[in-house]
């Protein structure tokens, strides 16, 4: 009985089923592509929001201060003066310096890794340096400050103002807290970002180019400069920019080392200050309404901005590799 | 069915687990944020309490001005400061101020060849040094305060508080009062615009930064120099006697305090005269709301504070080298907690 009358409704059953089935289908794909064009508008969201609240936030002190906030660098909680000009300096040339350490000791490394190094030690070489990227930058700090500040300021200070101290650029007296200290963390720090894109960016070179330079007698050196640099050098410089975004924000380590000074010097070996070191410190004291409030949130309003130049200039250089 | 019941009594465990536990810690729990330098007596005070009554505070270290934003916007039970609140805002914002501890601020130095408390600074010369215009330790002005003591002539690395703090406020209330200079280009503040010298993060940083630093000097609250064993110096006080770094000369700075003449509880310790007294003691503050939204958690915040200033209270508070309130300025601070009132206009607190 069941089985014939299973038979007799089969057709209709099984098309209502089907329909079911499809209207299921279509809704579960509506839902599906509602929750991926919510997943994908919220990252617009959120970097929209965060602009406008920089900007919103940051501007009574620049409706206040006017251009003079980025053109001062007077930073006086006490009579309510705030100009960025020292923090901007800071900021960049502790990058700068990080950015001039790290491209070359990046450079022999990943040449090290493609060319020269056996097969076997790549392996354990590339993770090493990959790990030196997981270590959070609170450590970086710690270790800088504790082991590196000091034995910088022995080490490489002394000599280098005994020598040269004669240049602003290299005045005295030796400083454990430097913006030349901060720089040299900083180098660390991206060295394994810029070295894994310049790993990349070298094996990206088609084999044939390097052996065909091999083949007509060409040296290491010789592929080096002339078929392997040229062939990826906007990527490079690209990588170079990228590491430079990640230095101009590092906020813990930075605030270790760098001696939190509000003040331009003409040496490397003072102390000094960067934007994300200075909101990292006086955030918490800033009251709601205060001057210095808005002064500190159009600082990082500033920092977003240079941030997002450097970043869109690295992504263009990187990518014009595939040219 | 054995595994049926097995997991029905299991529930029935769990479920009277769960609703026991609360049943049981009938406590009143209450918020605190603020001020980094009495946070560790703070949290002694609610540990010892929650044992004592099963009340719980939950207090934050975020900073004396992260507490005053708090208690503005009444995110918390009670905001803490080091820095006392203008008469003109607690006014405006509804707020009671009253002491809760005493802390002294003191000089740590790192000089080879210097002991503990053997180095005589006055305020007038830690200025200078911190203005940049001392630049060396052989300084004829050092050494005129230092007969007995050779000097070397290495560059001075004075260090300070880089994130905004009560300590600060403090040492620089100091600095302005004992010199002119400083007082006009400077002047007192949670963080102010350095002249010369890095800064460091927090009290240990601080602390840290001058023991890895040859020729530094820096200030910490006396708490994290005497846990660390930092070598302190002599300061002169407003009586000419260079005094030590010790709890018996805090104690006589703040018993010279003058609250008979202090506006919503905010006497200064600084420069106080007597014999002993210690140039750089002061008091650190809690902020309330008048009008409290939630009565009983304020009654128990003002229990708390009635238990801490007990002698249970003022043991813990000694064993983390603070000092506690004289019971004179006890009983000024309770007399001002009736104008905490309940939304009725009941005074919270009756004597």
């Amino acid at each position: 009985m069941t089985v014939l009358s299973s038979a007799d409704s089969a057709p209709g059953a099984s098309s209502g089923r089907l329909q079911a089935s499809i209207r299921r289908g279509v809704l579960i794909d509506t839902i599906f592509g509602a929750a991926l064009w919510a997943a994908g508008g919220l990252v617009l969201v959120i970097l929209g929001t965060m602009i406008i609240l920089l900007a919103y936030d940051g501007w009574p002190a620049l409706r206040h201060f006017g251009m003079a906030f980025y053109t001062t660098a007077t930073w006086n909680p006490v009579t309510e003066r705030f100009g960025a000009m020292s923090m901007l300096y800071g900021t960049l040339v502790t990058s700068l310096i990080a950015v001039v350490i790290a491209v070359p000791v990046s450079f022999g490394i990943a040449f090290f890794l493609t060319e020269v190094c056996p097969q076997a030690f790549r392996r354990p070489i590339g993770v090493t340096i990959q790990l030196l990227a997981a270590v959070p930058s609170i450590i970086y700090g710690m270790w800088g400050a504790l082991v590196v500040a000091p034995f910088i300021a022995a080490w490489l200070q002394q000599p280098l103002i005994s020598g040269f101290g004669w240049i602003p650029l290299f005045g005295g007296p030796a400083n454990q807290f430097s913006m030349f200290t901060a720089g040299l963390i900083l180098a660390l720090m991206i060295l394994p970002f810029i070295t894994a894109m310049f790993v990349e960016t070298l094996e990206s070179v088609p084999p044939m180019l390097a052996e065909s330079a091999y083949g007509v007698g060409a040296t290491t050196w010789e592929v080096f400069r002339n078929v392997r640099i040229p062939y990826g050098r906007t990527a490079m410089v690209g990588a170079g920019m990228l590491g430079l975004g990640r230095a101009l924000g590092e906020t813990m380590a930075v605030t270790f080392v760098i001696g939190n000074a509000n003040r331009i010097s003409a040496s490397i070996f003072q102390p000094g200050s960067s934007i994300a070191s200075v909101i990292a410190n006086e955030f918490g004291e800033a009251e709601i309404g205060s001057l210095k409030l808005y002064s500190l949130l159009q600082l990082g309003f500033a920092l977003f901005v240079i941030s997002f130049i450097v970043l869109a200039v690295s992504r263009r250089l990187v990518r014009s590799r595939l040219d | 069915m054995f595994f049926k019941r097995m997991t029905a009594t299991v529930a029935a465990t769990l479920f009277a687990a769960a609703f026991a536990l609360p049943a049981k810690a009938q406590g009143v729990e209450f918020t605190g944020a603020g001020a980094t330098f009495p946070a560790p007596v703070y949290t002694a005070w609610a540990q010892a309490y929650r044992q004592a009554t099963n009340n719980t505070l939950n207090y934050q270290a975020i900073g004396s001005g992260g507490g005053i934003n708090q208690i503005q916007n009444r995110t918390v039970d009670f905001g803490a400061s080091d820095a006392p609140v203008p008469s003109q805002r607690l006014t405006q914002q509804r707020l009671v101020q009253f002491p809760a501890v005493i802390g002294a601020v003191v000089p740590i130095i790192n000089l080879e060849g210097v002991a503990k408390n053997q180095l005589r600074l006055t305020g007038d010369v830690m200025a200078e040094i911190y203005l940049g215009t001392i630049r060396t330790w052989n300084d004829p002005k050092i050494t005129a305060l230092n007969p007995g003591l050779a000097l070397p002539n290495l560059a001075i690395q004075p260090i300070y508080r880089s994130d905004a703090s009560g300590t600060t406020f403090v040492f620089t209330t100091y600095l302005a009062e004992s010199n002119a200079t400083w007082r006009a280009e400077v002047a007192a503040a949670t963080s102010v615009q350095w002249k010369a010298g890095a800064g460091a993060r927090g009290n240990d940083g601080v602390a840290g930064a001058v023991r890895n630093t040859r020729g530094a000097i820096g200030y910490v609250e006396y708490a994290f120099a005497a846990e660390n064993n930092l070598a302190t110096t002599q300061l002169r006080n407003v009586g000419g006697r260079f005094v030590e770094a010790t709890i018996a000369n805090f104690q006589a700075a703040a018993a010279a305090a003058d609250w008979e003449n202090s506006q919503d509880l905010a006497a200064s310790m600084i420069n106080r005269a007597g014999e002993n007294s210690w140039p750089i003691v002061s008091p650190t503050y809690i902020l309330m709301p008048r009008d409290p939204r939630d009565p009983a958690r304020a009654k128990a915040v003002l229990d708390f504070f009635a238990w801490a200033f007990t002698p249970a209270g003022d043991r813990l508070a000694e064993q983390l080298h603070y000092i506690p309130l004289p019971d004179a300025v006890v009983r000024r601070v309770k007399a001002a907690w009736p104008q905490i009132v309940t939304p009725q206009g009941q005074p919270l607190w009756t004597n």
